[in-house]
């Protein structure tokens, strides 16, 4: 259908899709489809640009600014990012943003001068953090450069948290992990190890005048089978992990059954491997496509020899003479949606060890439930989704405690939001008085078809990690698998980034409508067509826009027609042509940066540096 | 120049034709003209109306004189053959490759200095000829590779940059194509692909010399006020005359005839070009009736757009000539050549 034919079938009254606002900051921050993904929202097109210039440690210090542990992340994070990337949506594999994010930790060079002061006269205020793992340190990141003093509490001797007891050390090296950590704790963390908090009100009774909740979700879920306490060598997994990383265990049986398939049940058959597993089955309930895994953390267990089945809900322990000797399981037909099963059979399995990964939660048998502090009926605490604040002032929750198990990004950016509420609670601010996100755009012209940026595509694939030899990998625990990207990789990987935050920023009373930037586009993002219901136009655009995730960015009516130009975001590669061919700079290509208040401005400089 | 080449990077949504090529495979190489030039919007719809017949690049043959639209060429069907002639000879130049090779579909690119001065010989000669050929003229007006001098198409009170009016009376291409009885006339607008697109189509199935004038405006030297030849005026003074559609052979094309006197004109190749539209008592086959009309509407400053006229009756170069049905590249040497004694024989057959 022509355009005239959709304009007959729609009388005038008025305008039918409303001009983009692109003063709002999520506009263009959602075109970062990266960036947006992310829970601590790293400006990760930036990064990627500093590390093809070379600049590891801009590029670090970019990344810390948001999400505070770049090399630890760059290595464990759930990259919610990479699904959402758009160069997955062009060729099928997102960049490896992750990845990237290591190698600027990789290559950094000295920080410690570039971080912020720590004030010597502090401001009076003393806050107590409960668990010494990202939350806690997040709180602390943020408050110490402000003159607060904080009292950190953890249970163990070492700190990290999660991070240390849960993540092996094969994937998070002991001196990564303790390099950020430190980092934080040598601004003047107040540490207190091997005290756990036994007593929230005995906590309270000394006086903080905030305290923060980062105690994670510390315990793992029970199967409650026939047999499951009449031998111990059925382990809850996190448990055990935790065990195998304070060098409590160090051995395994050779058959090793692991219950769950997340990523907990991965970390624990693959520190089966290196325990001294031989046969090493993961026991997976449904099949493939809905497990809780990452499918990169299944790759790499499967790379390993672990063996993964599907479809077994497990029925006993089966225990003889006080022995395990394996576990009977039914098997499963389900259908397509894995909504509804019917049993096959029953069968039995050999097993020496038997690992339980179905999930944890968080647990407060401490935190005496008459101080105001408010609990649902699931035992959890009550907690604001914006201030991060209990339902009693001046205590406040996050990481893996406030909501359950998240992951570390999430629980990063909760000890940001805490950081706000916390200083604003000390202030006698309201902690609903929150700066809202701002933006700064900055063209990206040089001159005449020059831009400060590498606006060409490169059509190079995915790099692939590279892993240490399978038979070199489990001679000791704490080998670590991935060896990074060589330099050759990330100059191809960096090159796939397609600048997402490079703004098409669009001026329509310049435009006198000769088509130019329609014409060069080379995934059909541009039209101008008149005024209609999104819906239609949608199907009417120079080529479809089906993603509905995606925005039309459309103008108000242009000067000569009155016909609108409309952009759709979805597979737009940022390469500039629309505006270059422009000759009127109606189009201009302009770096988009994402203000994001953190509980004081930084006293540091800003690490935005131009492309 | 452009900073990069165009990413290969292409939409999934992205059509392949009769061929198995997308749209993509019919581009050339990145234009330098000016940004925001008609011509590269006339390349685009180029670009779209050959893929749309499933033209096999190799049998495409491209001819130009100069001028910035004598560039253009360059941009599109890389994989096509090519010539690049001197300033006003691209239609001698096509005369010939097509008398040596009538199998190939010509493709003529020139611009109202190449065609309407220096080349306005040429041109009319390739008319009478009937010389099976595209021939589109990115009309704007002025000169516009040797910085903007009035061509001979520009209006009369047109103003240049400088707010000199034109005083001399324009070439109309379309008036002149009436009455030297070109078989194919339509004018169309760089920023109007919609109307553009099929009538290139018709074009290039026609049975003979199909001319099409393209307002295509000179964004550097000829986009002010005062220009005739701007995209404001023409759109401001742009009328559809026609409406048409162009119908692949062997397509059902009952359902879109009947309506507002519509007429429809079957191509030698069995396609069908369907005037949906036309303006009470106009026949698009009627040469006298066109060109009245276009006088009526030139006097009011009107610029009319459409495919105008068409007769599919008229023959070809070759049918006048009487070549063989096969391309004379392919009649073996020596019947073409058949030597001295043969030509010593055919003298006697004068004498
Ligand atoms: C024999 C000869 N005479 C003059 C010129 C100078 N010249 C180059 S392009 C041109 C006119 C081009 O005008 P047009 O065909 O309208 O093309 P445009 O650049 O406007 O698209 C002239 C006169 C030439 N190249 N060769
Ligand atoms: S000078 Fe005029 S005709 Fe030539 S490329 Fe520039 S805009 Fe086009
Ligand atoms: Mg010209």
């Amino acid at each position: 259908m022509g355009w005239a034919a959709v304009l007959r079938l729609m009388p005038w009254g008025g305008p039918r899709l409303k001009p983009t606002n692109t003063d709002d900051p999520n506009y263009f921050h959602k075109v970062v489809d990266c960036q947006w993904a992310c829970p601590a929202h790293t400006n990760v097109p930036e990064y990627i640009r500093l590390i093809a210039q070379g600049r590891y440690t801009d590029a670090y210090l970019l990344n810390r600014e948001s999400n505070v542990f770049p090399a630890i992340l760059g290595r464990t994070c759930d990259r919610p990012c990479e699904p959402a990337c758009r160069r997955g949506r062009l060729d099928g594999k997102p960049v490896a943003i992750c990845r990237l994010k290591r190698v600027a930790a990789d290559h950094r060079g000295e920080i410690g001068h570039l971080l912020p002061e720590i004030p010597k006269t502090k401001n009076g205020k003393r806050i107590a953090c409960i668990g010494a793992g990202p939350a806690s340190l997040t709180v602390a990141n943020d408050l110490l450069p402000l003159g607060y003093e904080i009292v950190m509490f953890d249970k163990n001797d070492k700190p990290g948290g999660l991070m240390r007891t849960n993540i092996p050390a094969f994937r998070l090296p002991e001196k990564v992990l303790m390099e950020e950590v430190e980092m934080i704790l040598n601004m003047g963390v107040d540490i207190r190890y091997n005290s756990p908090v036994t007593s929230m009100k005995a906590l309270l009774d000394q006086g903080f005048d905030a305290i923060f909740v980062g105690s994670g979700a510390p315990r793992g879920k029970e199967l409650e089978l026939p047999g499951r306490h009449d031998t111990d060598r059925i382990h809850i997994g996190i448990d055990w992990l935790e065990s195998i990383a304070f060098g409590h265990i160090d051995s395994v049986g050779e058959k090793v059954l692991i219950i769950g398939v997340g990523n907990t049940a991965m970390d624990c058959c693959r520190s089966s491997c290196r325990l001294g597993g031989k046969d090493i089955k993961v026991m997976a309930r449904r099949p493939r496509g809905f497990f809780k895994a990452s499918a990169w953390e299944l790759d790499d267990a499967e790379e390993e020899g672990v063996e993964i089945l599907i479809n077994h809900a497990p029925k006993r322990f089966v225990i003889e003479d006080g022995k395990l000797k394996g576990m009977e399981f039914e098997r499963l037909e389900w259908d397509k949606a894995a909504k509804n099963s019917k049993t096959i059979d029953t069968i039995f399995l050999p097993a020496d060890d038997v690992i339980l990964a179905i999930g944890q939660e968080n647990a407060f048998p401490w935190f005496e439930r008459d101080l105001g502090v408010e609990f649902n009926k699931w035992e959890e605490p009550v907690v604001d989704q914006v201030t991060m604040m209990s339902s009693r002032p001046g205590i406040f929750f996050g990481g893996d405690s406030a909501f359950g198990p998240k992951n570390i990004i999430w629980a990063v950016e909760h000890g940001h939001q805490a950081a706000i509420s916390i200083h604003n609670y000390c202030e006698g601010l309201s902690v609903t008085e929150r700066l809202a996100q701002g933006q700064n755009l900055v063209s990206q012209k040089m001159g005449l078809g020059q831009w400060s940026y590498h606006n060409d595509y490169n059509p190079a694939a995915r790099q692939k990690m590279q892993h240490v030899d399978l038979e070199w990998r489990f001679q000791q625990i704490n080998i670590e698998v991935e060896l990074g990207f060589s330099a050759e990789q990330t100059a191809r990987e960096v090159q796939r980034c397609l600048n997402c935050d490079i703004q098409t920023v669009f001026y329509p009373a310049r435009c006198i409508e000769c088509d130019a930037c329609i014409d060069i586009c080379p995934l059909l993002c541009l039209t101008m067509a008149p005024d209609a219901e999104e819906e239609q136009l949608r199907q009417h655009l120079s080529a479809p826009a089906t993603n509905l995730d995606q925005a039309l960015y459309a103008s108000t009516p242009l000067p000569q027609t009155k016909r609108l130009m409309l952009k759709d975001e979805d597979l737009c590669v940022h390469c500039g042509l629309c505006a270059e061919r422009c000759p009127t700079s109606a189009w201009d290509m302009q770096k988009f940066e994402l203000q994001i208040p953190y509980a004081a401005e930084s006293t540091t400089e800003k690490s935005c540096v131009p492309a | 120049m452009p900073s990069i080449t165009k990413p290969v990077a292409v939409h999934p949504s992205l059509k392949r034709n009769e061929l198995g090529l997308t749209v993509r495979d019919y581009e050339g190489s990145m234009s330098t003209l000016c940004a925001g030039c008609g011509h590269d919007s006339i390349t685009a719809a180029l670009v779209r109306a050959i893929w749309e017949l499933s033209l096999p690049p190799h049998m495409i043959a491209k001819l130009s004189g100069i001028g910035c639209s004598s560039k253009t060429p360059a941009y599109f069907v890389s994989g096509a053959h090519g010539f690049n002639s001197a300033h006003g000879r691209m239609a001698p130049i096509a005369t010939g490759a097509n008398a040596a090779n009538r199998e190939l579909t010509y493709i003529g690119i020139s611009g109202d200095g190449d065609s309407l001065s220096i080349g306005l010989g040429h041109m009319c000669h390739a008319i009478r000829r009937n010389l099976r050929i595209l021939y589109v003229i990115e009309n704007n007006g002025v000169y516009g590779l040797t910085k903007g001098q009035f061509s001979a198409s520009a209006d009369l009170g047109s103003r240049s940059k400088r707010k000199e009016a034109n005083r001399m009376a324009p070439i109309d291409p379309v008036s002149l194509g009436l009455s030297l009885g070109a078989t194919f006339i339509a004018r169309g607008f760089s920023g109007d692909k919609e109307q553009l697109v099929p009538i290139l189509k018709a074009a290039m199935t026609h049975r003979g010399f199909a001319l099409v004038d393209v307002i295509s405006p000179c964004v550097t030297f000829n986009d002010h006020e005062g220009s005739t030849k701007s995209y404001l005026h023409v759109r401001q003074q742009a009328r559809a005359a026609t409406e048409t559609d162009f119908v692949a052979p062997a397509t059902e094309i009952l359902a879109t005839i009947g309506k507002n006197g519509a007429v429809n004109v079957t191509m030698h190749d069995g396609s069908t070009v369907s005037f949906k539209g036309v303006p009470p008592d106009y026949d698009p086959t009627d040469r006298e009736k066109v060109f009245s009309f276009m006088q009526e509407r030139y006097g009011k400053g009107e610029i009319v757009t459409g495919l105008l006229y068409i007769d599919e009756t008229v023959p070809d170069l070759h049918e006048m000539s009487d070549t063989p049905d096969t391309a004379l590249i392919k009649v073996p040497y020596e019947k073409l050549c058949p030597g001295s004694s043969a030509l010593e024989k055919l003298q006697e057959d004068f004498r």
